[in-house]
């Protein structure tokens, strides 16, 4: 066809009749996923894999037939790493592109950015990210790990192992001092006790005066709760102290955007933590998934603990629309709270019908030269901080996070 | 008694950490009126010279103390030909294009290295002191802060250069009737605080590793310790760095870092009350 006048005049006639269709018009034979996460900016380290994570759901789906007959198609967005952009790309997601589920967000910030949208738009709503528990919102469902579940199985390890005295630093802000608590519950519940808890903003990355100060209070064992670039520093100088061969240490924080890598085996050799995943898990599902991972990507080196939280997620609540039989949200939340499982690389996930959290398995872990080595699993780990204070079954217009008082 | 000792050589170390992030700036400024905004990537540049040539097979000692410099020296000699040279006496000008090179240069760290942190472990082994473990890197540091301040002192009062530079940044008229060509001494003093940028980052880097956006936290102390040293480059530098590292140090071992920061800045704001040319704007007058 030759590009004259009258063509070109033909063909955005055509063009512009199909954009003006309604957009449910179109819907109708494909299930729209929207993936909502940091892909630049500071947290991109932590949303790239999990954006990927939800790709690999989708292709995996759509090459079995898809869902329910229909083809997934995934609507990203990236956010920057701006709490504001949260926001406008909910809406866009929600208005304009009439999704069936948004995954994502990463921080606590982001979360509670886009989660009353969501709410109010009836779109459902999946957050995979370790978080300091006490969500309370039928339209979401949290599959990370919270800090009970991690505390729960790391202060009584640590204190097994090492002894009482617990000296803790923390960042500045409402993770750190939550789950700071969370430790402190821990640590007395099982007998030890916290000399001192130290916040730190996150910017801060000379720890000079303070490992003076740790070697005056003479703990048993230092407890890391820091987030960041800048606080990685504290790793390094607590080594080049030679601190790390004379007081143990375990961290609720350490790993989860893969910084044992960047630490030498000699500052990070020792530590312990406690995650629902590790690439050094033995199982079978396990291995399947990093070889699938490796092929799509060629790299296993950016998967973490939040990227793995997202494939169990997508997979989660696919298996609810299996289930329900239908994409109507309703239908979905319904068949979601039957408590549906999935196997996957992190072992079972069991969604926890009255509190939308998951039932996780949680590792015990000690890095061992870059690697997270699992010293022991300890399977179907319940969500009980948010379980004592969240209950949906019983208020199921509840709409909030409660702030867990010890 | 070991306490004291500890405490001491934390607060040397502090003062040591300003003097080395500020010498650079300390340069640039003092002697030309320049507000380089963009010194605290030019220390993240270095630290990632550092980094990178000691993976790539340098001995740790050198790429602290030669390729980091190295590195700041011949960005530094691109900046002052390109952007720089045609904003002298342009206060407002050169902290503007200055403050876009920085956006630019995170932007670039975040594109080549990735937006995480790296370092390298310090090549000292920490030491005792009677109950206490320190950090043995921290006295290199010190010594290093020594080495600096003295080499910049003897350079500039000493040499034939120095005096050059001297002369030209108080008259520059006078020191181009004599047959100097300002042009260039404005360019070597410009390459030559870049250098001390580049090798303030690669000494630091055992400690604070390097992060594309880590100029930030630079920035802010290089500054605040420079204006409130004053003119005198090093003698300035290191009144104000002695007040200010010891002032944070100490409320930071009463409280936390948060309040020995909180002290530091008003520490430097009663400093600029009192003296508002900074230090050396009152004492030590005309002194290097």
């Amino acid at each position: 066809m030759k590009l004259s006048r009258r063509n070109l005049l033909k063909g955005s006639a055509a063009a512009g009749a199909l954009a003006a269709l309604p957009p449910m018009a179109i819907a109708d034979d494909v299930i729209k996923v929207g993936s909502i996460h940091d892909l630049s900016g500071i947290f991109d380290i932590y949303g790239k894999p999990m954006d990927k994570a939800v790709g690999l759901v989708i292709d995996e789906i759509n090459a079995g037939g898809g869902l329910l007959g229909m083809k997934l198609e995934k609507i990203s967005y990236d956010t920057q790493s701006d709490m504001a952009l949260y926001t406008q790309y909910a809406q866009q997601l929600t208005r304009q592109d009439h999704v069936n589920v948004v995954h994502g967000g990463i921080l606590s910030a982001s979360r509670e950015a886009i989660r009353p949208t969501l709410r109010k738009a009836e779109t459902l709503y999946f957050y995979n990210t370790q978080y300091e528990g006490g969500v309370c919102d039928r339209n979401i469902f949290c599959t990370g790990v919270t800090p009970a579940q991690q505390s729960e199985v790391l202060l009584p390890a640590i204190i097994n192992k090492w002894g009482k005295k617990i000296y803790s630093l923390a960042a500045d802000y409402n993770y750190g001092q939550i789950t700071a608590k969370w430790v402190q519950h821990y640590a007395q519940a099982n007998g030890g006790e916290i000399v001192q808890t130290d916040f730190f903003p996150l910017d801060v990355a000379d720890f000079g005066a303070t490992i003076t100060k740790i070697q005056e209070a003479k703990p048993d064992i230092v407890m890391s709760i820091l987030v960041g670039g800048a606080h990685m520093s504290f790793y390094r100088q607590w080594a080049a102290a030679g601190m790390n061969a004379k007081i143990p240490m375990a961290s609720t924080t350490l790993c989860v955007g893969n910084e044992h890598r960047v630490l030498t085996p000699a500052e990070g050799n020792g530590i312990m933590v406690a995650y629902s995943w590790s690439q050094e898990r033995d199982t079978t599902e396990n291995k399947a998934f990093l070889e699938k991972w490796q092929k799509a990507f060629g790299s296993t080196d950016d998967l973490h603990e939040l990227a793995v939280a997202t494939y169990s997620g997508m997979n989660l609540w696919a298996e609810g629309v299996r289930k329900a039989g239908s994409v109507d949200r309703m239908k979905v939340i319904e068949a979601l709270e039957t408590g549906i499982s999935f196997e996957g690389p992190a072992g079972k996930i069991t969604i926890d019908p009255p509190t939308h959290h998951a039932i996780n398995d949680v590792l015990l872990m000690q890095v061992e030269d870059q690697k997270m080595k699992v010293l022991e699993v300890f399977p179907q780990r319940p969500p009980v901080d948010t379980q004592a204070v969240c209950d949906l079954k019983k208020n199921p217009d509840d709409n909030q996070q409660y702030e867990i008082k010890i | 008694m070991d306490y004291a000792v500890v405490v001491i050589i934390e607060v040397l170390y502090a003062i040591s950490v300003l003097a080395l992030i500020s010498a650079g700036l300390a340069v640039i400024f003092g002697m030309m009126r320049v507000i380089n905004l963009a010194h605290g990537e030019f220390l993240v540049l270095g630290s990632y010279a550092a980094i990178f040539s000691n993976r790539y097979g340098v001995p740790i000692y050198l790429a602290i103390l030669v390729a980091a410099p190295l590195a700041g020296a011949v960005w530094g000699f691109i900046v002052e030909r390109l952007i720089v040279r045609w904003l002298y006496g342009r206060l407002i000008n050169t902290m503007l294009a200055t403050w876009g090179l920085s956006l630019a240069m995170m932007g670039a760290f975040v594109m080549i290295f990735g937006n995480t942190q790296t370092g390298i472990s310090a090549p000292i082994a920490g030491f005792t002191v009677g109950a206490y473990q320190i950090n043995g890197y921290n006295l290199f540091i010190i010594a290093m802060a020594i080495v600096v301040m003295a080499g910049l002192y003897a350079v500039m009062k000493g040499t034939r250069a120095g005096l050059v530079a001297r002369a030209a940044m108080q008259r520059p008229d006078m020191a181009q009737a004599f047959g100097y060509n300002t042009s260039q001494v404005y360019m070597w003093t410009f390459v030559a605080g870049s250098a001390l940028a580049g090798l303030a980052g690669g000494i630091l880097t055992p400690i604070f590793g390097a992060i594309p956006s880590g100029g930030a936290n630079y920035i802010a102390k290089a500054f605040i310790t420079v204006i409130t040293g004053g003119a005198s480059v090093v003698s300035g530098t290191l009144a104000s760095a002695s007040i200010l590292g010891l002032v944070y140090q100490i409320f930071t071992f009463l409280s936390t870092s948060v309040v020995g920061e909180i002290a530091l800045l008003i520490a430097a704001v009663v400093l600029l009350r009192i003296l508002p040319t900074g230090i050396t704007g009152r004492f030590l007058r005309n002194r290097v």
